[in-house]
């Protein structure tokens, strides 16, 4: 980042000419970048604000950012009279099995195509990537009519197991364990420790930084997900909060303050894991472009 | 391949005492197998979850099913009565216009964003890391959150935006964000805009903080302008990172479904009908699953030919990557 900025316009002779007209266009530059971090502010300070209003309020214009007086009913009543709490749960547990699942399959796996050598090794790996270009949408009805089968519709497993085995995370996981040093390996093993032993205490603690990163992508999709459990979930006691948000709109699509409410609840969860874990976050996103 | 004796430990196998039989076996052959192990549970799930699906999902694309029937053989009829549907062929225009927008309004603005936030336009690191901080606010809802806070910012009678138009232009300035049938591709476009210009334009100032600096001055010093400087040497270099984009915007619009799902519902008359949204409708609410199978492996023909004709488009193929 400090290097972006080493150059003043004004070092050398040439740009000695461009550098009035610099100023303004740098004052120009920023204000038209601040409208748009305006812009892309404004859904969520609006959602925040409206979600402490009661009904008629939310409406009223011009908007106040700052409600006149605090208003919590929104939010105990997603307590008290929903079940709110619940989805919450519901979510919370699935995020959490998914991604702890997804982290053993993919690590694992990655960590195996990274350092052994076997037979059959490229061609399985190829496999997996050549999923990665796949929709995942083609293999809905096939999967909903096994869960059917299975007996998994409004169950837990049926939003943590099909999805598990990410073919992006063991990209990712095999690309992290490359770096590993393999002379660490060969060191252990004339220790004496066992393959499993190399795995859990080489490996797993040399790839925190793979673990966090991927962990919170696997977290971030799983307590994004709509498309699968709008499919395979029926009961609203077993929904998840996306699915469940919706519903809260009520009979006439009117309750905005219920469901406002509901959204700022559930963005607090990846909110926290941005600020607490922005490195491995953005890495995360990042992350994505490796394959480009 | 790397023979298993070199892994195993040096002289010992003709010692005294060496391991005989399955042992002996196990200890020269462990570092080919042991991999098997960790790979298994991957794909055990893998292979049930997905690969069989997706072959199950080609089988059905040529039978009729509806429902629990068993399915019936019946070639490509699906496809011959996907080409003359109407509400197929909706969906698909609408999809289509989504990923245009994506290309020319979402791609190019993220472009802009990120040059001039690497650029000296912007001369203060910490200005730097707060633009690239605030790319990511959108980032943190999910497609439903956002859904359900545009369907408030769109309302007709009072939502934020015509509340706006009307303080500013009168009461003949509202726009029906989502039922007026002309208008709505154009919301669902701003809501994707709003949604990935940000994480699109994080994914430039990567790209562009790995050109060397000193490429662009050293043109610019030879009195190169800076569009000639943008696209003789930034655009060029960009390539990779431009392809990568574009393949994961025109990817992700094919497969649009919460947005246009929660905010209009696919309408008003159909106008903003996803390909996803159809394919769900016909299997999941007529359940008519050989049919919907073969709107998914469409999807998924226009997907790979998209994709093939973006690497051929940024000459991936001259490059071994």
């Amino acid at each position: 980042m400090t290097t972006t900025v080493q150059t003043t316009p004004a070092s050398g002779p040439r740009f000695s000419g461009i550098k009035i007209r610099n100023g303004a266009l740098v004052s120009l530059a920023n204000f038209f970048l601040l409208i748009g971090v305006l812009l892309a502010a404004i859904p969520f300070i609006y959602m925040i604000s409206a979600s402490f209003k009661p009904q008629n309020e939310i409406f009223t214009f011009p908007v106040q950012i700052i409600p006149k007086e605090p208003f919590f009913d929104n939010y105990t009543t997603l307590f008290g009279e929903t079940l709110y709490l619940r989805w919450f749960l519901n979510t919370a547990i699935v995020a959490v099995g998914r991604t702890t699942l997804s982290l053993f399959l993919c690590m694992l796996a990655g960590f195996a195509f990274a350092k052994y050598d076997f037979p059959f090794r490229r061609v399985l790996f190829v496999m997996v990537l050549a999923s990665f270009t796949l929709p995942f949408e083609v293999v809905l009805i096939p999967l909903y009519t096994m869960m059917v089968r299975l007996g998994w519709l409004n169950t837990y497993w049926v939003l943590i197991v099909p999805f598990a085995a990410s073919a992006f995370g063991i990209f990712l996981a095999r690309q992290y364990a490359l770096a590993l040093p393999t002379e660490l390996m060969e060191a252990a093993r004339i220790d004496g420790s066992s393959e499993l032993g190399i795995f859990f205490r080489i490996a797993i603690p040399n790839l925190r930084p793979a673990l966090a990163v991927m962990g919170i992508i696997f977290f971030q999709s799983s307590w994004n997900d709509f498309l699968w459990p709008l499919i395979v979930l029926n009961d609203s006691t077993m929904y998840v909060i996306n699915l469940a948000l919706p519903t809260l709109r009520g009979p006439y699509n009117d309750q905005y303050g219920l469901v406002l409410g509901g959204a700022v609840i559930a963005v607090i969860p990846i909110i926290i894991i941005f600020f607490a874990m922005q490195r491995y976050f953005i890495e995360g996103i990042m992350a994505g472009a490796l394959k480009g | 391949m790397a023979s298993s004796s070199e892994f195993s430990p040096t002289g010992r196998r003709y010692a005294p005492g060496t391991p005989t039989g399955f042992r002996l076996w196990w200890h020269r052959h462990r570092l080919t197998i042991i991999p098997y192990f960790y790979i298994a549970p991957f794909f055990i799930l893998f292979a049930i979850f997905l690969a069989w699906p997706v072959v199950r999902s080609f089988y059905l694309s040529f039978h009729k099913q509806q429902g629990i029937s068993t399915p019936s053989f019946i070639g490509l009829d699906n496809y011959f009565n996907l080409v003359a549907d109407p509400r197929f062929k909706q969906s698909l225009l609408n999809t289509t216009v989504y990923a245009l927008g994506s290309l020319f309004v979402q791609i190019p603005l993220a472009f802009i964003l990120a040059a001039v936030v690497n650029s000296k336009l912007v001369p203060w690191a910490n200005a730097k890391s707060f633009y690239r901080l605030s790319y990511f606010v959108p980032l943190l809802t999910s497609a439903v959150i956002a859904s359900l806070m545009f369907s408030i910012l769109y309302d007709y009678n009072s939502g934020l935006i015509n509340s706006y138009l009307v303080g500013l232009f009168g009461e003949e300035a509202k726009v029906g964000w989502v039922r007026n049938a002309s208008v709505v591709k154009v919301s669902i476009i701003l809501l994707l805009v709003w949604r990935f210009t940000g994480i699109n334009s994080l994914y430039f100032v990567a790209g562009l903080q790995n050109i060397p600096k000193e490429l662009e001055e050293a043109a610019s010093i030879d009195g190169a302008n800076w569009w000639q400087v943008l696209t003789g040497i930034t655009i060029p270099l960009m390539r990779p990172v431009i392809l990568f984009v574009t393949v994961t915007a025109i990817n992700g619009s094919y497969q649009i479904f919460a947005e246009p799902y929660l905010l209009t519902g696919g309408g008003p008359r159909d106008q903003s009908l996803s390909i996803v949204q159809y394919l769900y409708n016909t299997g999941f609410s007529y359940f008519n699953l050989g049919y919907a199978s073969a709107i998914g492996y469409t999807l998924v023909t226009i997907i790979v030919i998209l994709a093939i004709l973006n690497l051929r488009f940024f000459g991936a193929f001259r490059e071994d990557q």
